[in-house]
C-alpha cells in the first residue's frame, strides 16, 4: 500500500506537472502565500510576539491600541490589540492555527466518508448504491452551509453543557458531513470504470475479500482526482468554519479562530476600532485565495492526465 | 411522463418527513416540558395526569403523526425566548427575508449576465480579464466579510448608508415592506450587495462559460457566413441558447440566497427569519429552530421539485433518459 502510494504520488509529480509549475507565477505565489500561512500558524507559539491567552501577559491599559504606524500605536504591537489588550498580530497567528486546524481535519473527515461511501456505492452497486446516491442528491439540494448549521445546531441541542469544549469536533463532524457528496460522486464514478478492468476481475478470481479489493485495489486507483477536489475543499472548510464562527455557533472566543476574531472585532466597527476586525479578516482572504489559486492551478495542471 | 411527475413527487415527500423527523427529534432531547409547566410542588399523580394530557405517554409514531398534523396547519408552539406563537413570529419576518433575496436576485442577474456576455465576448480584452480576476477574489471572499468591509467603508467612513436594520417599513395587509420609504430602501442597498454578489460572480461565470460553448457551434459560424450583424448574432443567437441553464440555476440558487441570508442577516441585523434562526440556535430555542427547518426545507423541496419539472417540460432528451439522478 505505502510502496503504490509513493509511486503514484511521485507518477502525480512527474516532470509535466512540475513543468507547469515553474511557468506559472499565480501557482509560485499562491504557494509561497500559503506555505508561509501554514508556517506561521503551525509555529504560532514561537514565533507570535506574545501569548494571547497567557492572562499574565494581558494588560488593560493596553486595550485598543491601533496599530504601530498610526497615531498613538506601539511598536511593540504591530498591528494594534483588541478590547483586552490582546495583540492583534498574535491572536491571528494563533487563529489561523485553529482555522487550518479545523479546516484539514473536516477535509479529512468529508474525504474518509465520501471515498469510503463512493467506493461502495460504486463497487457493490444495486440497493446499497441508489440509497447512497439518493441521500447524496438529497443533500446535495441543500447548501453545504445550512446542513453544518443544522448539525451544530443539533449538537447543542443535545450537548447543552458540554458544548464549549466539544465545539472543535462538533464543527469538525458538521463541516465534515455537509461535504462529503462531492466525494462520494466522483469516487463511485471512477470506481464504476475501474469496476471492469481485468485486475479486479483477477482479484475477485483469487477469492479476495471484497473490502480488500476496494482498499488495496480499487482505491489507490481513483485517488487522483480526490486529491484536487480536496485542495480546493480545505478553502471551502475555511470560510465555512469561518462564517460558523462569525455567526456564533463556531469555536468560543477563549479559542478563538480567525472568524471568531472578526466575530468579536465586529463589534469595535462603530467606534472606530476597524483594526480589530480587518486584519484577521485580510488573512482569512489571504489564506483561501492561496488555497484556491493552488486548487486551481493542480486542477488544471493534472487535467490533460486525467482525460488520456 | 406522469410516472416520473408521482416519483419525484413521493420523492419530495420523503425528504419533507425526514426532515420533519429531525425537527420532531429536537424536541425528544431537550429538557421535559411536564418538569418546566408542573413546578416544584407538583405530586407526582398530577404528573402522570399533566403527561397524558399533553400527550407524552403515547407512543413515539402517535406523537409525530401529531407533529406532523400540527406542521402541516403551520403549528410549531411557542418559542422558549419570545414567549409568541412561533407562526406567528415567522409570519412577521418572511418579507423582510423576501424582499432582500429577491432584491439580491434581480441584482445578481442585471450585473451577472451582461458581465457575463461581455467577457464571453471579448475573453482577451484586459477589461475581461480584470472582471475575472475581481470574481476569483469575490468568490474568495466570504459573504460576513464583504458586509463588514462594506459596512467599514459605506457606513463607518463615508456615512453614507445605514448599516443596520430595516428602516421604516410601511404596511400592506400583512406584509411589510421597506421599498417604499427612503430610509427603507437606503437600508436595503449594503445588505443586497453583500448577498447578492457571490450569486453574481457565479452567474457571470456560468453565462461566460456558455458563451464561450455555443460561439464555438456551427450554427453561429453559419450565422456569420450568413452576414447576420454581430448584434444579431450574439444576442439573438447566442445568449438566446445560454439563457435556459442560466434561468435554472438562478431558480436553484434562489433558495440558497434565502439560506445564505442568515449570514447577511446576522451581519446587517436584518430582521429576516434567518437572524431569528441563529438567535433561536444560540439560545436553543427548540420550537423556532425546527418550525424554520421545515419552512426552509419545504422551499428547498419545491423550488427542486418545479425545476426538474421544468427541466422535463424543456428537455425532451430527459423523457426518455433515465429519470433516476437529479440533473445537475
Amino acid at each position: 500500500m505505502a510502496n503504490r502510494l509513493t509511486a503514484a504520488l511521485r507518477h502525480s509529480w512527474d516532470s509535466d506537472v512540475a513543468w507547469s509549475f515553474r511557468h506559472s507565477p499565480y501557482a509560485i505565489a499562491a504557494a509561497v502565500a500559503f506555505l508561509l500561512c501554514v508556517g506561521s500558524a503551525v509555529f504560532a507559539p514561537w514565533i507570535a510576539p506574545h501569548n494571547p491567552f497567557d492572562l499574565a501577559q494581558l494588560d488593560l491599559s493596553n486595550s485598543l491600541k491601533p496599530p504601530a504606524w498610526l497615531d498613538g500605536g506601539d511598536a511593540a504591537f504591530p498591528l494594534g490589540t483588541d478590547d483586552q489588550g490582546r495583540d492583534i498580530l498574535s491572536t491571528i497567528l494563533f487563529g489561523a492555527r485553529i482555522s487550518l486546524l479545523v479546516g484539514i481535519c473536516s477535509v479529512l473527515f468529508s474525504m474518509a466518508l465520501g471515498v469510503s461511501l463512493g467506493l461502495l456505492a460504486g463497487y457493490l452497486g444495486g440497493k446499497t448504491d441508489a440509497f447512497i446516491m439518493r441521500v447524496a442528491d438529497v443533500q446535495l439540494s441543500f447548501p453545504a452551509i445550512l446542513i453544518a448549521l443544522l448539525i451544530d445546531g443539533v449538537a447543542r441541542a443535545l450537548l447543552p453543557g458540554a458544548h464549549d469544549s466539544m465545539a472543535f469536533y462538533v464543527l469538525v463532524l458538521s463541516i465534515g458531513v455537509s461535504g462529503w457528496v462531492q466525494y462520494a460522486r466522483t469516487v463511485r464514478g471512477s470506481t464504476l470504470v475501474e469496476k471492469g478492468k481485468e485486475y479486479v476481475q483477477a482479484a475477485r478470481l483469487f477469492g479476495i475479500h471484497p473490502l480488500a479489493i476496494m482498499g488495496r485495489h480499487v482505491l489507490p486507483n481513483v485517488l487522483g482526482p480526490v486529491l484536487v477536489i480536496a485542495t480546493i475543499h480545505i478553502a471551502t472548510a475555511i470560510i465555512t468554519e469561518a462564517t460558523l464562527s462569525f455567526l456564533g455557533v463556531g469555536v468560543p472566543p477563549t479559542e478563538p479562530s480567525l472568524g471568531t476574531l472578526i466575530r468579536v472585532g465586529n463589534d469595535f466597527l462603530f467606534s472606530g476600532e476597524w483594526w480589530v476586525t480587518l486584519f484577521p479578516g485580510v488573512a482569512l482572504v489571504v489564506m483561501v485565495l492561496a488555497i484556491n489559486l493552488l486548487g486551481d492551478w493542480l486542477r488544471d495542471a493534472l487535467n490533460p492526465r486525467l482525460r488520456t | 411522463m406522469p410516472a416520473f411527475i408521482i416519483r419525484r413527487f413521493l420523492q419530495a415527500i420523503v425528504v419533507m418527513l425526514v426532515v420533519a423527523l429531525v425537527a420532531f427529534s429536537l424536541f425528544q432531547y431537550v429538557g421535559d416540558p411536564v418538569q418546566l409547566m408542573m413546578g416544584q410542588f407538583a405530586t407526582p399523580d398530577d404528573r402522570i395526569r399533566l403527561t397524558h394530557e399533553l400527550g407524552l405517554d403515547r407512543p413515539f409514531y402517535v406523537q409525530f403523526y401529531h407533529f406532523v398534523v400540527n406542521a402541516v396547519h403551520g403549528q410549531f408552539g411557542v418559542s422558549l425566548r419570545i414567549g409568541k406563537p412561533v407562526s406567528v413570529l415567522l409570519a412577521q419576518r418572511i418579507p423582510a427575508t423576501l424582499e432582500l433575496s429577491i432584491c439580491a436576485a434581480l441584482l445578481a442577474l442585471a450585473v451577472g449576465i451582461p458581465a457575463g456576455v461581455y467577457t464571453g465576448l471579448r475573453p482577451n480584452s484586459w477589461l475581461a480579464r480584470a472582471i475575472l480576476s475581481l470574481s476569483l477574489l469575490g468568490v474568495s471572499l466570504p459573504t460576513f466579510l464583504i458586509g463588514i468591509l462594506l459596512i467599514l467603508v459605506f457606513a463607518v467612513k463615508l456615512g453614507w448608508l445605514p448599516a443596520f436594520g430595516r428602516g421604516d417599513v410601511v404596511p400592506l395587509g400583512w406584509w411589510t415592506t421597506g421599498l417604499l420609504t427612503r430610509s427603507g430602501l437606503a437600508s436595503l442597498i449594503l445588505p443586497t450587495i453583500t448577498l447578492g454578489l457571490f450569486q453574481l460572480t457565479l452567474i457571470m461565470r456560468l453565462v461566460r462559460s456558455e458563451m464561450l460553448e455555443v460561439l464555438r457551434t456551427d450554427y453561429i459560424k453559419f450565422a456569420r457566413a450568413r452576414g447576420l450583424t454581430d448584434r444579431a448574432i450574439n444576442f439573438g443567437h447566442a445568449l438566446k441558447n445560454t439563457l435556459v441553464p442560466v434561468i435554472t440555476i438562478t431558480g436553484l440558487q434562489l433558495g440558497s440566497i434565502i439560506a445564505f441570508s442568515i449570514i447577511t442577516e446576522q451581519v446587517f441585523q436584518w430582521p429576516g427569519m434567518g437572524l431569528l434562526f441563529i438567535q433561536a440556535v444560540s439560545y436553543v430555542d427548540i420550537p423556532v429552530m425546527s418550525a424554520y427547518l421545515c419552512l426552509i426545507a419545504l422551499v428547498f423541496v419545491t423550488i427542486n421539485l418545479i425545476v426538474d419539472l421544468l427541466y422535463y417540460v424543456v428537455d425532451p432528451r430527459l423523457r426518455i433518459d433515465r429519470p433516476g439522478a437529479a440533473p445537475r
